[in-house]
């Protein structure tokens, strides 16, 4: 029996302004496992990723690789599970791709020939070694997601958890980035409303929709149950 | 966008190009306090910089009249206190205002089109410049493309939905729009900070940015240094001497 990486239990939020977006979220994600978040706008998945490294706080509980996601435990925490974020924009801040790369590793303490060696390696991984010395904002949106992707695969997570990767990449973009995907080890939580690409990636999907999980099971059924095919749904009666 | 036309130009490989930043930035200090106190003879000295400038600029293989363009940015706000001196009975203190803030823009922009932003952070880091500004000064270089492009989107979407018929409603109409996209744009950047915040602690940020890279400061960088600082010195006292 595969282990769990990550386990959520009753996870509530709030934010500020009084809205709920967490509603007693349970989850549970095995090592190796790659597991789509589907749902309407709104309905909570970006807060809920957002919980894993601690970005966010509510209550309830969360363990990541056996850690309890409290302060004490974040920089350890931080280390196993990577974050992409929506924007590749905000997530690429340094001056030059290299530098990008390598934020993570010699934050984590590493020497800065093996940061720049982690941080060439991982670039390599996506093909942008060529792009070393460029300014983030010179690269195309495709370019930058893959910088992005690069960014926190060097500093080799257990845990990727991407948020709309395929927003702004065209459709070749959107199948090399799921065969790059595919082809990396960790266990991935894929924030999408991409169905071909949540097809194509993972086996299994759960549902938000107003701040609980409604459904966990293979990614075609969920779809199919909630009308989520695209090609499809004019056609569909609605739910 | 001129800070990307100055990213390319800052990317050459001139000798200028080459030195250690602190090779640049400490004349461009003698330099613009020699500016600063300049009194007597100021147009031969303002010359004899403006020379200078150009000089290290060609040597430097950059557009000459591109760069004394783009330090021509800051005239507009130089020439109204410039005006104000005028008006008031002291055209020289205006005259001498509008040549030292537009050479003090040359020379500043000198060094920024001869040395890379991250190397000349380093350099600028190095020489004891607080950690809080240059993260600043970086962070707003790398957002500056992304929010003006934002606001040049804004822009577009204004114009694609047409102006009020009448001249005074459309007036009134622009201002409107362009306050209301002002706010917009602010609370964009708001968010935007806030999410570069969180991508930077989830790759285990702790409130310092260490550098990936070391700056040597060789002998050539020392006689260079020495070197530039000490020509305009020189070339002040020699005219103020003629004179």
């Amino acid at each position: 029996m595969k282990r769990p990486v990550i386990e959520a239990r009753d996870l509530r939020f709030r934010y500020a302004d009084g809205a709920p977006a967490l509603n007693g979220v349970n989850f549970r994600l095995d090592e190796g496992e790659c597991v789509a978040l589907l749902g309407p706008n709104g309905s909570g998945k970006t807060t809920f990723v957002l919980h894993l490294n601690g970005l966010l706080e509510g209550q309830g509980s969360i363990e990541v690789c056996g850690l309890s996601v409290e302060r004490r435990n974040l920089p350890a925490i931080r280390r196993k599970i990577g974050l992409v974020f929506q924007d590749s924009e905000s997530q690429l801040f340094m001056p030059t791709v290299l530098e990008d790369a390598a934020f993570g590793p010699i934050n984590r303490g590493m020497s800065r020939p093996e940061a720049l060696e982690r941080a060439m390696a991982a670039l390599k991984t996506v093909g942008m070694e060529g792009s070393a010395a460029r300014a983030p904002y010179h690269l195309s949106a495709g370019e930058q997601k893959k910088v992005a992707i690069a960014g926190i695969l060097a500093t080799d997570p257990e845990i990727l958890a991407l948020d709309e990767p395929t927003t702004f990449l065209d459709p070749p973009g959107q199948r090399a980035l799921a065969e790059l995907l595919g082809a990396l080890p960790q266990a991935k939580i894929v924030v999408t409303h991409n169905i071909p690409f949540a097809l194509a990636l993972c086996r299994r999907a759960v549902f938000f929709e107003g701040g609980v999980i409604v459904a966990d099971g293979p990614v075609d059924e969920v779809v199919s149950r909630f009308g989520w095919e695209f090609a499809t749904a004019a056609a569909r009666p609605r739910r | 966008m001129h800070h990307i036309v100055l990213e390319r130009w800052s990317r050459g490989a001139s000798a200028l190009h080459r030195l250690d930043p602190r090779a640049k930035i400490v004349p461009l200090l003698a330099l613009l306090a020699a500016l600063a106190t300049a009194r007597h003879a100021l147009p031969e000295f303002s010359a004899a910089v403006f020379a200078m400038l150009c000089a290290a600029l060609v040597a430097a293989r950059i557009p000459l009249f591109a760069a004394l363009a783009r330090a021509a940015l800051v005239l507009p706000f130089a020439v109204v206190f410039a005006a104000v001196c005028w008006l008031s009975g002291d055209p020289a203190r205006g005259l001498a205002l509008a040549l030292k803030s537009y050479l003090s823009a040359l020379a500043v922009l000198t060094v920024v089109a001869t040395t890379p932003l991250p190397v000349l952070l380093r350099g600028l880091e190095l020489l004891r410049v607080p950690l809080f500004l240059l993260t600043v000064a970086q962070f707003l270089y790398r957002y500056l493309f992304v929010i003006s492009e934002e606001a040049q989107h804004m822009r577009k979407a204004a114009a694609a939905r047409g102006t009020p018929a009448r001249p005074l409603e459309s007036a009134g109409a622009r201002f409107r729009a362009a306050a209301g996209a002002l706010a917009v744009l602010f609370a964009r950047s708001y968010g935007r900070a806030q999410d570069v915040h969180r991508a930077m602690l989830a790759r285990g940020f702790t409130g310092r940015l260490h550098p990936l890279f070391d700056l040597r400061f060789r002998p050539a960088d020392a006689a260079f240094a020495a070197l530039a600082s000490l020509a305009p010195v020189a070339a002040r006292l020699a005219i103020e001497r003629i004179r």
